[in-house]
This record gives structure tokens, sequence and C-alpha cells, in this order.
């Protein structure tokens, strides 16, 4: 198992090197030059850019520039937003708990009706449910996120006035930070009602994002759950005359469930990928939002540090399931 | 007796408990997160709304919802004859904010004011570099061309500070009303120094404004309260917050749905849905801005002004203009400034549709083929390049002119265009800083601003002396004068085909009174008041 885990751990390395390379490059693509762009319409005047340019640091030769970036990164240091002068790791620290929040509860949502839906679908194969939710899941994975959002706010919160509108807590409660867990934070301050608040801006965001890790769920649990049901043992099972609740609840979902916990993983750089839209369009202050502002605003040490640090944490992820996988499944860990 | 007494305890608590209950609370939907609240060191609007016109205030202010000066923290002013020097006199008594992290022990004095500038040029004020923030550029004041016409600032006695200019320059009023021009207090960087917090000064900030700071989730919630000690007297709303909505249409939901008072920048097809609703007003106003199109007056055939006006002649203005801004609407271009601003010239009108006219000139002249540059991005004063270069393309062909379009990604367009020997007509446009004339005559088609953002490379002398003279005339009538003359004169040359003025939305709800739409562009709190 150890020597399992190292490979892994060993195997991130270079893609880690390649993420350094890759947050470096894009920013350095993109058209335009940092300087001209920060200066707006007003324009800068030659002497002014050439200081300015030292002054960032893009007088130097490109590989230095990565030397130093490394360097900096290396130490823990991922530079200082252009914009707000305050530090990038700081900023990320403060607004990750929303993202992790909101992420959390849109998988919650994910699993609590993808799974039993794969599931149902299996058993009723070819039924007009299993027809239907099919073709729900692949609406759902096609699903325009920016799009869905707006139809919803517009039809909850507009139309019908159910769920508010955006935002994390309505803005009568002024709870400072504890964990920067809005619902734990609310319970840690012993708030009823700003729990229930909290909760109710997580309804719509959680659905929005959670739609298309729903509908990879439900296809996923839905195939290996087939896949299964045809095994040996689960024929063995019903032959010893085991309820079908049993057989299906415990021998096939067990094993159904192995390559379901890796999707799920997987689903994690989907979330975040999907928090982009889904944080801007519900006011959610998580790092989607943050580094949607720092595009527009050109800010690219955010740009690039934040990028590096999302795929860090995609990475960590990822690790994470592999083990998880390891454990659930024996198979794995031999080989 | 007895019976009176409980009457009046009952009168008390109710009278107390009402007091309690009409705690007035203001939400404003901001589109955008601060940079910080230092509005010395930021560029955006959403900053300066959050900071300087909430807990700020200046020597002097641009009139609620115009473009004139009024006195502000100076009670009043004097210009020396030669436009050289200006004395300003403060306003006594004048308090900065108490909050939980500064408690000031004196008043607003010309420390203050000459601490407030002295940090955005003087390499020596700690306050200039990286002690205090890392990279800090002082956008606005460099912009604004303050270090080429400060000579300096001085302290006359308490109340009264002197500014020495190195050539008059009558905008300067204007600009000293500008955010990057807030007045901060000396006292608090002084302590912040001490205690070694110096970076607090950007994210507590401290100021005389009619709202004090109290706390920023960030990218979420901005929270202030009235500052009970503002020395034009308390606000009527008790607490204003800002609740941050990036998305255009979850922001006018949160408005129809009394989730916030006020939203700015509706999209245009939310506009009819608005309009619709009798619970809000939609407010709008022409903005401080210009669409236009810069042709290169220094490149044959373009740099014959019959050639520029045939040009302009051939493209279907109206049509243009309804497709681009759509339901938003926006008032056609006669002038380069906007008609809110004073000195905007009522008798000069702008090319209008002849495209018979112009094939005549076109044809004599040559002209086959002409390049046509449209960027990536939506500007406010144009919400699409690209479509509009296709309608034009569209028009010109009409009168036997191939129109090539060239694209380029914002920053390098801009980079690209303002060569001097950029071929073509080029799309470009301006929102104003101060409201003063001098900041689109001389910004965008002075001499010396060729190769900076004169992207037409024209150089008029008539012009130029015009708006030269302009900028050193400190006598408001005369330079509305100067002016207008200007402005014949630019319609008689035609370096650039104007396009529109594009009109600027907020939403409010109709329990809100005193909000008013500033040409400006900034969102002012001071004033308003809302009924339960």
């Amino acid at each position: 198992m150890l020597r399992y885990l190292l490979n892994k751990i060993a195997l991130l390395i270079p893609t880690l090197v390649g993420i350094t390379i890759c947050a470096f490059a894009f920013v350095r693509l993109l058209p335009g030059d940092p300087i001209l762009a920060m200066a707006g319409e007003h324009g800068v005047a030659p002497a002014r850019y050439e200081e300015l340019k030292e002054q960032f640091g893009y007088n130097l030769p490109i590989w230095e520039q990565y030397a130093r970036y490394v360097r900096e990164v290396a130490t823990g240091d991922f530079g200082v937003s252009i914009s707000s002068k305050r530090p990038v790791l700081e900023e990320f620290k403060t607004l990750f708990p929303a993202t992790l929040e909101l992420s959390f509860f849109a998988m919650i949502f994910a699993m609590v009706i993808g799974i039993p839906a794969g599931i149902f679908a299996a058993v009723k194969r070819g039924s007009w449910f299993d027809q239907s939710l099919m073709g729900t899941a692949l609406v759902g994975y096609s699903m325009p996120i920016f799009w869905w959002g707006l139809l919803l706010i517009i039809f909850f919160s507009g139309y019908l006035g159910w769920t508010p509108v955006s935002g994390r807590i309505g803005l009568q409660f002024f709870l400072k930070p504890i964990t920067g867990f809005m619902t734990i934070d609310s319970l840690l301050y012993g708030k009823w009602d700003a729990f229930r608040s909290a909760l109710s801006h997580l309804v719509l965001p959680s659905i929005v994002l959670g739609t298309i890790p729903l509908a990879v769920i439900a296809r996923q649990t839905r195939s290996a759950m087939l896949e299964v049901l045809g095994e040996d043992y689960v024929r063995t099972a019903r032959a010893k005359g085991l309820s079908a609740a049993r057989v299906i609840g415990v021998h096939a979902l067990r094993n159904a469930l192995i390559p379901v916990v890796t999707t799920i993983g997987l689903q994690v750089g989907t979330l975040l990928a999907g928090a982009i839209l889904t944080e801007t369009i519900f006011a959610w202050p998580g790092i989607g939002k943050w580094m949607v502002d720092s595009i527009f605003k050109r800010d690219y040490v955010v740009v690039q540090s934040g990028l590096l640090l999302i795929a860090l944490i995609v990475m960590a992820v990822n690790l994470i399931v592999d083990v998880l996988y390891a454990v659930i499944n024996p198979r794995i860990r031999a080989a | 007796m007895k019976k009176t007494m409980a009457f009046a305890a009952a009168l008390l608590a109710a009278s107390v408990l009402s007091g309690m209950a009409s705690a007035k609370t203001l939400v404003y939907c901001s589109e955008a997160s601060p940079a910080n609240f230092d509005p010395g060191t930021t560029t955006g609007g959403n900053d300066f709304d959050a900071s300087s016109r909430t807990v700020y205030s200046r020597l002097v202010e641009f009139k609620h919802g115009g473009t004139e000066i009024e006195p502000g923290l100076a009670d009043k002013w004097e210009i020396s004859d030669d436009g050289l020097v200006y004395t300003f006199h403060l306003h006594p008594g004048v308090k900065f904010q108490t909050t939980d992290y500064f408690k000031p022990t004196r008043d607003l004095n010309a420390d203050d004011v000459v601490f407030s500038f002295d940090r955005q040029f003087n390499k020596q004020n700690p306050w200039n570099g990286d002690k205090y923030l890392p990279n800090l550029t002082w956008d606005y004041y460099t912009g604004m061309d303050m270090p080429k016409y400060v000579a300096k600032w001085e302290k006359v006695d308490d109340l009264t500070v002197k500014l020495t200019l190195t050539e008059p320059n009558a905008p300067m009023l204007a600009n000293l009303g500008m955010d990057f021009a807030s007045i901060v207090s000396k006292e608090y960087a002084d302590q912040l120094e001490k205690e070694g917090k110096m970076a607090d000064f950007s994210t507590k900030p401290i100021g005389t404004g009619p709202f004090q700071f109290v706390d920023y989730q960030l990218d979420s919630v901005i929270r202030y309260a009235a500052n009970p000690d503002y020395f034009k007297g308390k606000e009527k709303i008790d607490d204003l917050v800002f609740a941050i909505t990036p998305d255009a249409t979850a922001r006018i939901q949160k408005v129809l749905a009394g989730e916030c008072d006020i939203a700015p920048y509706p999209n245009p097809a939310d506009i009819a849905t608005i309009k619709a609703n009798k619970d809000v007003t939609l407010l709008d106003q022409a903005g401080l801005n210009i669409g236009y199109m810069s042709y290169n007056t220094t490149i044959p055939p373009l740099d014959k002004p019959e050639v520029r006006h045939a040009l302009n002649q051939a493209i279907d203005r109206e049509a243009l203009i309804k497709s681009l801004f759509q339901d938003a609407g926006a008032t056609p271009a006669e002038n380069l400034i906007p008609p809110t601003m004073w000195s905007w010239n009522k008798d000069v009108k702008t090319d209008t549709y002849n495209p018979e006219a112009a094939k005549k000139v076109l044809a004599d002249a040559g002209l086959k083929e002409i390049q046509l540059w449209a960027a990536d991005r939506v500007r406010p004063y144009n919400p699409n390049f690209q479509r509009a270069a296709e309608l034009i393309q569209a028009d010109w062909a009409k009168v036997g002119v191939k129109a090539n379009i060239v694209n380029y990604e914002w920053t390098k367009y801009r980079e690209e265009g303002k060569k001097k020997d950029r071929p073509g007509a080029f799309q470009i446009g301006w929102t104003g800083d101060n409201g003063d004339p001098d900041n689109f005559f001389a910004t965008l088609f002075a001499c010396s601003a060729i190769g900076v953002s004169n992207y037409s490379s024209w150089c008029d002398k008539d012009f130029e002396d015009l708006i030269q003279k302009a900028k050193k005339t400190s006598d408001q009538a005369e330079r509305t004068k100067l002016y207008e003359q200007a402005q014949v004169i630019f319609a008689k040359e035609a370096p650039a085909f104007l396009l529109a003025h594009s009109q600027v939305y907020a939403v409010v709800r109709n329990n809100v009174t005193g909000f008013k739409m500033d040409p400006l562009g900034i969102h002012r709190f001071d004033g308003v008041d809302k009924s339960e």
C-alpha cells in the first residue's frame, strides 16, 4: 500500500512542473501587454512604461522570470494581487471555504439523487423510467450552466419568490467568519434563522452546480450496476434465494460503487470549473468568481497563482480518490 | 394621574421601539468588488463608489447629478491672476470618522490636504511606495498629468492650503474633485505607520465623508454606517450595504425581489421587464462618453477633409446606432463632448446620411479600399465594435469603397491603433474623467497626444490654439466661448466619425428618494432616503 501511495505521489511531480509551466505560459501568451492593459484608455508615457516594466519584473528574460516564479512558489510565496495589493494566498484562503461549501452541497445533491436514480434505472432497464432518466441525464449533462442558473433565478426567485436571488446569507445577518463555512458559522453563533437563511441561499446554486455531476453519476451508476447485475456472484446470490433488495443493496451495489467513487472524485475538476460560472451568477464569494474578476481586471498574478492553487487542489483530490479506490478495491493495490 | 403616567410610559416605549425599528438600511447591488478602499491607488468606478464617494470628501465636489464644481472641504478658494496659485480655505471643525480602529484627536487641517497629495508623487514619502503597498502606480495622479502641472502644495495655516502650478491649467479645479484627490487623514496614517500596520490604510478607510466603513466580507458584502459627525449633516440612511452582484440579470432580479434598493447597469435585454414593473423606476442619463472612429488624417486620401466628410455621409448612422445599442438607446453625437457637459455647442451638427453625394467625392478621390478597425471588447460607448464594423463595411460598399476589417485583442488593438502611420479608420471612444471639456478635446485631439491617444494623428493649428488657450484661462465663460469655436473647427475638419453618447442606467425601487444618476458614472448615496 505504501509503495502504491509513493508511486502515485511520484507521478504527481511531473504534472506539477507541467502546471507551473502552463500557468506561467498561459498568462504570457495572452495577447496584449500587461502594463498597457493596466493603464487602460489613458495610455502610458514611454518613460513611465519602462519604469513599470522594471517594477513588475517584465523586463527580465523570460526564463529568468520563470525561475523567479518557481522559486517564489516553492517557498509558499504566491505573489501579491496587482489590483487589491493583498497576498494571493490570503485571498484564496478567505474565499476557498465558500467554494468548498457550495461544492459540498452540490455534490450531496448530485449523489443523493444520482445514485438511487442510476440504480433504479439499471434494475428497471429498458422501462420508460430508464429511458426518460437517461434522456434527462443527457440534457443535464449538456446544460449550459449560465443559462440554467439564470432560468432558475427568474423562475424560483423572481416569479415564485421561494428562494433568494443571490448571495450567501441574508444581509440582515452580520456574522464575522469563524470557519468561513456559513452553515457551520451560523450554528456556532447559535443563530437558527441565520442557518436557515444560509441553507436557502445554497439551494439554487447547489442545484445549478450539481446538475452536470448528477447526470454523470446517474449514468455511471446505471452502467456499473448493469455490469455487476450480470456477474456470476449476483446470480449466485439470487439463486441462494436472497431478497431482491439484499441482492441489489449489498451484493451488487458495493461492487458497482467502485467506478462510481472514481467518477465522483473526477467530478471535482468539473465542480471547480462549474463554480466559475455558478459563483458569478449567484454572486457567491468563492474562488471561481475571484478568478473571473481577476481575468477581467488583467490581474495576471492572481490568474497565474489561482490556476496553480486550483490545480493543486484537483491533484490532491485525485490522489485521495486513488487511495480510496485502493482501499475499497484490493485488486488495485497489487497491480 | 396614574393613567396619564401609564399612557406616557406606553407612548415613550412605543416611540423607542419605533425608533429602533426605523433604523434605515439602504442596499445597493454593486457590480464588482472594490480592489481596495484607498481611492488614490485604484482606478475602477466600482472602487470609487465604495471608497471615495462614500467614505471620503474632497476640497471641491461635483454638483450632484452634474459636472459643475461646488465647494467641498474647501468653503472657498482664490485663483491668482496669472492662474498659477490656488488658495483653498478649509471648512472649520470638520471631523474625521470615529470607528473601532481609529479615534481622531484633532479636526481636519491643512496637513491632511498636503499629505493626501504628497503621498501620490513624493518618492520620499513612506506612503508612496512598497512600504505601504506593493507595486503602487498612482494611475490617476499620473494619468491626469498632475506631476507635470503641480509645483508644490503648501500649508499656509491650519485652515489654508496653497497649490502652486508650473503653468496655468484651468482643468485643475475639476481634477481636484476627482476620486484620486480624496482627502485622507494624516493622523490615521501616522498611527498606522507607528503600529507597523500600514496596509490597513487601504482596507480600513477613514475619511470625512457621509458614511463610515464598518466591515467588508471579501467579494460579498460591504457595510457602512452614517457618519454622525458628517460636516454637511448626518445622512437620513442609517446603514448602507453594498451587496456585490456581478451578474447583470441577477442584479435586476434582486431589485425586483426587494433584496436590494438600487442597482446599476442593467442588461439592455432586461430594460423592457424593468419598465413594465411598477415597483421600480429606471433612471437614465446620457453618459459622459463618446464613441467615434478616427481617420488617419496624415495618409492620403484621408488627409483631405472632403474625403472624410464623404465617408461620414456614407454611413447610415441612425440605423447603426439602433442596431448597436438596441433597447438601451444612445444619443447620436453632434460634437465630441456630450450634451450634458458645459460648452457643448448646440449649433454644430455633424454630417448627415447622404450616400449619393459621398459616392461622387470618393470616386473623384480614388478611394477604393480602406482598413476598418474593430476590437474584441465591449465598451460603454460601443457595445460591439465588430458589428459596427460590419454595418459600416456594408454602407461603404454601397458607395464603392471596400473596407477590410482589422481585428486585434483590446490591448494590442490600442497599441497598434495609436501608431502615427496606422492606416484607415479606427473605432475607439472615451469616458470622461472630470467633466472638463479639456479632458475630451486635449486628451483626444491635441497635437501632443499624437502617438498616445490622438488616433487621428490630427494636428490643426487653429483648433490647437483654441484648446491650449482654453486650458490656460480660468474664467469659465471665456473658456466656453473657446471650446464652442473649437467644436466648429472639429465639425469642419472631421478628423473622426462621431457615433454616439451611450445611455447609462440604474434601477431604483420606488420607495427610494434622492438618488440621482451622475454623468461622471459615479454612484452617490448622500442625500438618499427610503420610506418603508
